[in-house]
């Protein structure tokens, strides 16, 4: 009886210290010194990927020394030739299947509450953002930033501010995965879906590649993430956004003109 | 032996073996496509052939048969139909011809699926089969479509047959806690095939006829939704993992309990806790598929946890097998072999599942090599071990003679060593971002040597499952005499000679008061 609430109090800690997990916080990006400092997903998810490794490394590594040496002490010798495990008590039986099952739930509870943190934190995205739109097709992605400028298979954006895709297809599946930033998600006709992304050093290159099934070119649907110091992407961006409107004054020039009929 | 006996057969022996036979082809066949894509992955560019849909037939052909023609029909076709009546005490199973019908359906749709390789424009869907691309592509959805409606229907009709058999068929004193845990198993087993099944053959119907007659359940221009597809299908191809779970787990409590000449540690825990709980929680967890597929967050967030309370059931059933050893007996057989590689190496799989539980951790792990390599290790390394430990456990059973133990133990080694270069490094360069369903991978060259080390650990895999199947071939023929109970089992199977005779027993067995398949422990 002793034990049963030794035990009780054993899988009590356990259930308190994963609701904690609720309140832990992440890493906070170093970002561009911007305040207030935004969290970043991709350290977030080193984190916990970490955290989980080690849990599910303990599990493992306890269950083959287990198995290993119940493997070699039981193993047939003369004298022993058959088993003779002693008959489990009712008790015994169900405590077999109560404390494992509360142990293994325990462990759960941590890691599930651990991943809603940081799920939340994947799908809340900070108000001060870039947005840009994606829509993807055999096999390109297509983007368009808020000024209406277009670039194909390449995105350009400032280092410290979070960007935010917002997804579509023209076709079928596709999958907007950038390794690097840890994220990925897919984008299809008929639905938007999003995903964003800290970039943090300028200067640097992320691969993107499609991680949805699409068909013959498949593996070759792949762009790229170019992360600009902010006065570079600003210049770059202004430059851009003169050029396309100076393209469409002089469409609407053309548009204005009498048209001539052949 | 004529081939018109073995044709027109309804003895479940028999009928087994066929699938057995079937299975194992289908297996060499699939095996064969998994060289050829290592083979191509083996450098950057076309490597055997410069066209991307050769290989995604390859790979959507290697899926759809390992699954569909090999691991299911070997467990649920094979050791269910060979087994399940010996272990019971039955003559036959409930309706013979049913299960004719059931093995020759099979046969069909493993000859459909062959077919991918002689149609023009074969299928290259993937064995996932999703819309809007399986229903725009010029490849021939239907041969897909058909292939998973025959291979289903094949498994019901075998489901009903079984789950009838069991439930009136047993031998006189045999009760329902003195069952053999692998006709739990494989009870629990059909039991998912009949719930869920229909609901894949909806979804595969529904493609083929969005693609030939014009509907538009998944055309979204046309008011339908591409997610629902996906809903459909994960609602069967999640359950359908315990469907090859459950069985292949049957098979290693046997083994275990035999080679270790000891009781099965706390059979009611493994039966109603593991063996129920996993039936209980098979439906609920099918989002973990659709982590990243853009489904409501809540969704994601609840079947989070469902999956992670998987655990549960699953912890229950290891603790069971591990248990089994507790002062035990052991010998080392070749099945015993396999077995025991088995508990570390299910290890690795199940535990590698855990982070595919939870969404914030998959936004980066799905659709990489990390998935490729978790279900490898789960399936193509738990899964098959354990057939291939059940098939040379029963071989003095079914052929009455014996394999050669060199062999045997040599051919697992070497399959060992090979599977573990192969899927652990895929999950390696899973997490460091290699996307799964790549014919070149042109933006990562930094993988280049990892793939020409998986290349080099499957032809050494390979070699061990070639040299296992030659020894049951070569044994099959010319193996000496094995006897009725060479492993001294205490397991109704073996009381009746080797092979068992139709109609199984001279007369029909019945069982004590005391007796169980497992008390070692009793004279
Ligand atoms: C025997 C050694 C095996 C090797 C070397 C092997 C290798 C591979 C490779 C290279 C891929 C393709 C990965 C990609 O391009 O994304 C793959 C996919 C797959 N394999 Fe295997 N495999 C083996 C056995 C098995 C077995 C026994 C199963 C049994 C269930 C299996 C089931 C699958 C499935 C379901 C896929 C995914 C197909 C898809 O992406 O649609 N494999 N395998
Ligand atoms: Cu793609
Ligand atoms: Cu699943």
């Amino acid at each position: 009886m002793r034990n049963l609430k030794k035990l009780g109090a054993a899988v009590a800690g356990c259930l308190i210290s994963a609701s904690t997990a609720f309140a832990e916080g992440y890493p906070v990006a170093a970002g561009s010194g911007a305040p207030p400092a935004v969290r970043d997903p991709a350290a977030g998810w080193d984190h916990l990927w970490r955290e989980v490794i080690i849990d599910i490394t303990i599990i493992g590594v306890v269950f083959a020394l287990i198995t290993a040496w119940l493997l070699w002490r039981y193993r047939h010798r003369p004298g022993n030739e058959t088993g003779h495990a002693p008959k489990l008590s009712a008790a015994a039986a169900v405590a077999w299947v109560v404390i494992p099952t509360f142990v293994f739930l325990a462990d759960d509870l941590y890691i599930a509450a651990n991943g809603w943190h940081l799920w939340n934190v994947y799908r809340e995205v900070p108000a001060d953002r870039l947005e840009i739109s994606l829509e993807t097709g055999m096999y390109s992605f297509d983007y368009t930033y808020p000024n209406g400028l277009r670039t194909q298979n390449e995105l350009k954006v400032p280092a410290g501010k979070p960007v935010l895709l917002r997804m579509t297809s023209r076709d079928t599946l596709h999958n907007h995965f950038i390794p690097d930033f840890r994220v990925k998600e897919d984008s299809m006709p008929g639905r938007i879906t999003y995903l964003w992304f800290l970039p943090k050093e300028a200067g640097k290159q992320h691969v993107v590649s499609c991680a949805a099934y699409c068909g013959v070119m498949h593996s070759y649907m792949a762009s790229k993430i170019v992360v600009l110091s902010p006065e570079d992407y600003k210049a770059w961006y202004d430059k851009e956004g003169a050029k396309l409107n100076e393209m469409k004054s002089a469409a609407e020039q053309t548009k204005a003109m009498p048209a001539k009929k052949s | 032996m004529n081939i018109k006996e073995w044709i027109f057969t309804t003895d479940h022996k028999r009928v087994g073996i066929l699938y057995l036979i079937g299975s194992m082809a289908a297996f060499a066949v699939a095996g064969v496509m998994a060289m050829m894509m290592r083979i191509e992955l083996s450098s950057l560019g076309p490597t055997i052939t410069a066209n991307p849909t050769t290989y995604n037939v390859w790979l959507y052909s290697h899926g759809a048969i390992m699954i569909l023609a090999f691991q299911i029909p070997a467990l649920t076709g094979f050791f269910a139909n060979f087994c399940i009546p010996l272990m019971i005490g039955a003559k036959d199973v409930a309706f013979p011809r049913v299960n004719a019908l059931s093995v020759w359906l099979f046969y069909v749709g493993v000859i459909l699926a062959l077919l991918t390789f002689f149609v023009p424009d074969p299928p290259d869907v993937m064995w996932t089969g999703y819309p809007p691309y399986s229903t725009i592509t010029t490849g021939n959805t239907a041969f897909y479509t058909f292939t998973v409606l025959i291979l289903g229907f094949a498994s019901i009709i075998g489901g009903v047959n079984f789950l009838t058999t069991v439930v009136y068929m047993r031998a006189p004193g045999m009760g329902w806690t003195k069952l053999n845990i692998f006709v739990w198993c494989t009870l629990g087993a059909f039991v998912l095939q009949l719930i869920f099944v229909p609901v894949l053959g909806t979804a595969v119907t529904l493609i083929s006829l969005d693609k030939y007659l014009g509907t538009h359940f998944f055309d979204p221009t046309n008011g339908g939704d591409v997610l629902t597809y996906q809903n459909l299908f994960w609602f069967y191809s999640h359950p359908a993992v315990y469907v090859i779970f459950l069985p292949f787990f049957g098979v290693l409590f046997e083994i275990v309990a035999t080679f270790a000449r000891n009781r099965v540690f706390n059979y009611k825990m493994v039966v109603f806790g593991g063996i129920f709980g996993i039936v209980a929680l098979a439906g609920v967890v099918w989002v973990h598929h659709l982590y990243v597929s853009g489904m409501a967050d809540w969704l994601r967030i609840g079947m989070m946890v469902t999956t992670l309370m998987i655990s549960v059931p699953v912890g229950l059933m290891l603790i069971g097998l591990v248990g089994t050893l507790y002062k035990g007996s052991i010998s080392f057989e070749t099945p015993m072999l396999y077995a025991s590689g088995v508990m570390f190496l299910f290890l690795i799989g199940g535990l590698t599942g855990i982070p595919l539980a939870v969404p914030s951790l998959t936004v980066h792990l799905a659709r990489t090599y990390y998935v490729v390599g978790h279900f490898h290790y789960v399936m193509a390394v738990a899964g098959t071990f354990s057939i291939f430990a059940g098939v040379y456990y029963w071989f003095p059973k079914f052929t009455g003679r014996m394999y050669n133990e060199f062999w045997g133990k040599l051919g697992f080694w070497i399959t060992f060593v090979g599977t573990n270069m192969v899927f652990w490094t895929m999950m390696d360069i899973g997490v460091q971002g290699m996307p799964r369903r790549y014919y070149d991978y042109a933006q990562f060259p930094q993988f280049v040597s990892a793939h020409q080390f998986m290349t080099l650990g499957s032809i050494i895999l390979g070699i061990g499952f070639v040299i296992a199947v030659v020894n049951w071939i070569v044994g099959a023929i010319r193996g000496p005499k094995a006897g009725d109970n060479p492993w001294g089992s205490h397991s109704l199977e073996w009381t009746t000679v080797s092979p068992p005779p139709h109609g199984n027993w001279p007369s029909p067995p019945s069982v004590a008061e005391n007796w169980t398949p497992y008390g070692y422990d009793k004279p």
